[in-house]
């Protein structure tokens, strides 16, 4: 349909002049306090307003063996924003979203080139360690994959590993109201977590990733495996999330991504076509691609 | 043009499956004859053991008197060296195949290893028997000790656990370790919170198979000197030892229809121990099955 | 702001103040710390001793035979036809221990290979799931029979049975042992097998199926040619199994290492060799002693090379699925 190939303008430079404003929260409007684990005493959270972006993206390249998936990827996400990363099946949005907390270092044989940086630090460098990124960026999957443990268990075990040194039933309270889960197990937090409904293990799997208290909460089609009631409580939740997180959420449902996210990103064939507010990209697209995309003539 | 050649096709339905009929026979017949040989073997081993059996029996050390001899040493020698054989070789198998699984890198000496491990679950007994007997008995000076007999048979069947357990670790959902990292785990801890307890039952059915092949092993215990006619009752890993294969191999060889009968009952207590050993690890697997589908 | 290009990372990792949180946050080693680098490694030293086991039996056998042949030349090793190395006039032909194991093995192989296949046929293309409960377990019962327990079998039952049809027929010979060692290997043959037809995929039997084939035809015609070499391969598994086999062969074959094909004849194979010669207790430094050595060197050979050649032909199948 569309004649407009995305490899005739790359890099794509995403015009976003971006309306990230103070009304928005600013990241230190969530306690800081509870993550003694490592900042040194001079850490200083709320020196500066948000105006800088929360993850830069700079010409990154991703290959699974000889597949060349990602091909040149730049694009910034701003904080306390919900982003929302659009396009056809294969087109390289999960695997971008992968690469943002260094997932896909888990399979072998891939590889990745470019830089990501997190509030200014690259984590892809020599000494930084993957660890340390997945807990600034937490991640949430496609599918709900609770552990097979008590619902307590689910929120508390990433916090614990991570050394967290406060009131663990509070953190899970805390965590479990911030998925808007908690007044549906609260009498049930220590019975198995593979008892609850799709939607709810969907609600728990948010709650585990906010326990590790992330600046950074990346979505797989976090949806895509719920029932509409269920989906719509996810959107709730995800939506109440941005106040405090940076969301980066990948989903193959536009309604949803107008719904819910405050910029879109179309990628197509491991390229990134466009990236500009949601409702400026789904009304007035710049490209042809993604006209043709988001008014469904293909995909 | 014609559609159709002019030739025409003789069906012959009927001949076809009449031997298809027959062939089916056939392949049924030949599956239930391994059982039925099974049967035949229990059937066999039972009559001519039912004199014998008895708590005199289980109670008594060997004794060239068919009538007061027993399997008490053996019995015990056999289950000293089944917790010898677990206590060395399920640490080390289970070790090895994380690694292979949860740590190795895609690479040749991955794959070298695991050529290595396939290969080595082929090499007879009787060579474990040799390696331990040059290794273990002489070289290590352990002499005809129960822990040369155990260290023989752990290296026997090490390559079994290592193999059943990265099967075990294979059939986990990947996402449950990737949920894990996502939260900021290290290896280690993805694997202590999450891999191995739920891993735990399959490792532990292939863990009691090849400790039921273990202590089965006739040939490389002969070989690391295991004795045939013990009098007493192993107090340590240092001490000499026989086990209940060697006893039956010892009576069976045994002109005498006294001492086969004796062998016979042998058999039904080490068939006991291995059928009991077995049915643990099948009810286990069910189990884990079961659970696994209802997760 | 999103559309200048993100700036260099070495400009950004020396902004250490911006962000939450303080830069050195990401580089805390905790993925590759000492603790884990210490489990990792303790982990690759256990999974290093599978290697050390097989460098260890090549050691052995190798090191242990080097005095047996330089008392027993190979010309005397492979050229010569009598084994006695327990008589005062001893001779070192390999040759009547190895027509023993491959008398008994022949044996076993016409027992086991069509038993199993046939088994693997019918579990794999015409039980019902519930009949497939039950001989697959029954099954693994077979498999999980010790060795010493088929000798006995061997030598009580199926001895005494061989008997009343073959007159004549002595108490320890060939025929006897390798039936038993025969179904002994049934069980490996049928579940490997079965493995091999279940990697076929059913769409080739449905493609069978529409152009009119009947179920035989679909199985024996289609399923059974694809599966052809995972068939092969548990076929070479087995006899290597057969080959390394011990306790039967020593409790119902024989004592007696001669070059026959005749297989009511009692007769010896290597591995039993090496088990009468450890049992007496043969002084270290003997040729007898170090004759087991050149004996298990021989088999440890043969049966390695089965083993790769096997698993070789098993992973080219499964890749092709």
């Amino acid at each position: 349909m569309s004649t407009n190939e995305p490899t005739d303008d790359a890099p794509p430079s995403p015009p976003a002049p971006s309306p990230a404003s103070a009304d928005e929260a600013t990241p230190d409007a969530r306690p800081q306090s509870t993550r003694d684990d490592t900042p040194p005493a001079d850490a200083s959270p709320s020196a500066e307003p948000s105006v800088e972006p929360k993850l830069n993206i700079d010409d990154l390249h991703f290959w699974y063996s000889d597949n060349h998936a990602l091909q040149g990827i730049t694009m910034d996400v701003q904080p306390n924003k919900v982003t929302a990363l659009i396009g056809p099946s294969g087109c390289g949005k999960s695997t971008l979203l992968r690469c943002l907390n260094r997932m896909n270092e888990l399979i072998q044989g891939t590889t990745l080139e470019g830089t990501i940086l997190v509030d200014g630090q690259d984590i892809y460098a020599e000494d930084t360690d993957p660890v340390m990124v997945r807990r600034r960026v937490g991640m949430v999957f496609q599918k709900p994959n609770p552990f097979p443990k008590t619902i307590y268990k689910n929120v508390a075990w990433g916090a614990e590993i991570n050394g967290y040194t406060g009131d663990v039933d509070a953190l899970v309270e805390r965590s479990l109201r911030q998925a808007a889960l908690w007044d549906e197990v609260k009498d049930q937090l220590h019975t198995s977590a593979l008892n609850l409904s799709g939607g709810q293990q969907q609600r728990l799997c948010i709650a585990r990733t906010l326990a590790v208290q992330p600046d950074v909460v990346l979505m797989d089609e976090p949806a895509s495996a719920l029932d509409p009631i269920a989906t719509s409580k996810v959107e709730e939740t995800i939506t109440e999330l941005k106040k405090d997180y940076t969301i980066v959420i990948v989903t193959h449902n536009m309604q949803q991504a107008s719904r819910i996210s405050d910029e879109t990103a179309f990628l197509y064939m491991g390229r990134l076509v466009e990236m500009n507010p949601t409702d400026e990209l789904f009304t007035r697209p710049e490209k042809d691609r993604t006209e043709a995309y988001v008014t469904g003539r293909f995909g | 043009m014609d559609m159709h050649s002019d030739g025409t096709f003789e069906l012959r339905r009927s001949q076809r499956k009449r031997i298809g009929m027959v062939l089916a026979g056939i392949l049924f017949l030949a599956t239930i004859f391994g059982i039925v040989v099974l049967m035949a073997l229990l059937v066999d081993v039972i009559l001519t053991a039912a004199p014998w059996l008895d708590a005199q029996f289980v109670h008594s050390f060997p004794s060239s008197t068919p009538g007061e001899a027993g399997i008490w040493s053996p019995l015990i020698g056999t289950l000293w060296l089944m917790g010898l054989t677990a206590l060395i070789s399920v640490p080390l198998g289970v070790a090895s195949a994380l690694y292979l699984e949860e740590y190795a890198q895609d690479g040749w000496f991955l794959r070298l290893i695991q050529v290595n491990i396939a290969n080595l679950a082929g090499v007879p007994s009787v060579v474990y028997g040799i390696l331990g007997l040059a290794l273990f008995v002489r070289f290590a000076s352990l002499e005809n000790s129960l822990l040369a007999g155990a260290l023989t048979l752990s290296l026997l069947i090490l390559p079994i656990i290592i193999i059943s357990t990265q099967e075990a670790l294979r059939s986990l959902p990947s996402g449950i370790r990737e949920s894990a990292f996502a939260l900021g785990a290290t290896r280690w801890q993805v694997i202590y919170s999450h891999v191995l307890p739920m891993a735990a039952p399959g490792i532990m059915t292939g863990v009691i198979l090849a400790l039921s092949r273990a202590i089965g092993e006739t040939a490389p215990l002969i070989l690391v000197g295991a004795l045939t006619f013990v009098p007493f009752v192993p107090r340590g890993a240092m001490d000499q030892f026989t086990a209940l294969p060697i006893q039956i191999f010892n009576w069976t060889a045994r002109p005498q229809d006294e001492f086969r009968g004796l062998a016979a009952a042998a058999i039904v207590i080490l068939m006991i121990l291995l059928f009991t050993m077995n049915l643990t690890a099948i009810l286990l697997r069910n189990y884990f099955e079961e659970r696994r589908a209802g997760a | 702001m999103s559309t200048t290009p993100s700036p260099p990372p070495t400009t950004a990792d020396n902004e250490t103040t911006r962000g939450p949180r303080p830069a050195d946050d990401l580089r805390q080693q905790v993925y590759d710390s000492p603790k884990e680098k210490a489990i990792e490694y303790a982990l690759g030293a256990c999974a290093l001793v599978s290697v050390l086991t097989t460098l260890g039996i090549a050691a052995v056998l190798l090191i242990e035979s080097i005095p047996f042949f330089q008392s027993v030349p190979l010309s005397e090793f492979f050229g010569e036809t009598r084994w006695t190395p327990q008589f005062t006039e001893k001779h070192f032909g390999i040759w009547a221990l190895l027509s023993g194991t491959l008398l008994v093995t022949v044996i076993s192989a016409v027992v086991a290979l069509p038993v199993g296949l046939a088994s693997a046929i019918f579990i794999s293309e015409y039980a019902s799931t519930w009949v497939r409960k039950i001989l697959k377990p029954g099954l693994e019962l077979l498999a999980g029979v010790p060795t010493v327990v088929y000798g006995y079998f061997a030598l009580s039952f199926v001895t005494p049975l061989l008997q009343t049809f073959v007159p004549g027929l002595g108490v320890y010979n060939a025929l006897s042992a390798g039936i038993v060692v025969g179904i002994m290997i049934i069980p490996m043959v049928a579940s490997l097998s079965e493995d091999a037809l279940q990697a076929v995929p059913n769409t080739l039997a449905r493609a069978a199926y529409a152009l009119g084939a009947t179920k035989y035809e679909a199985v024996v015609r289609v399923n059974v040619p694809a599966a052809f070499g995972g068939i092969m391969a548990s076929f070479i598994l087995a006899v290597s199994r057969a080959i390394g086999e011990t306790m039967i062969v020593t409790l119902a074959a024989g004592a007696s290492p001669k070059t026959t094909a005749d297989p009511t004849e009692a007769i010896q194979t290597m591995t039993a060799f090496i088990v009468q010669v450890s049992k007496g207790d043969t002084p270290q430094g003997t040729i007898e002693y170090q004759s087991i050595f050149a004996v298990g060197l021989v088999l440890f050979l043969i049966t390695l090379a089965m083993n790769v050649f096997a698993n070789r032909i098993t992973r080219r199948y499964q890749e092709k699925y």
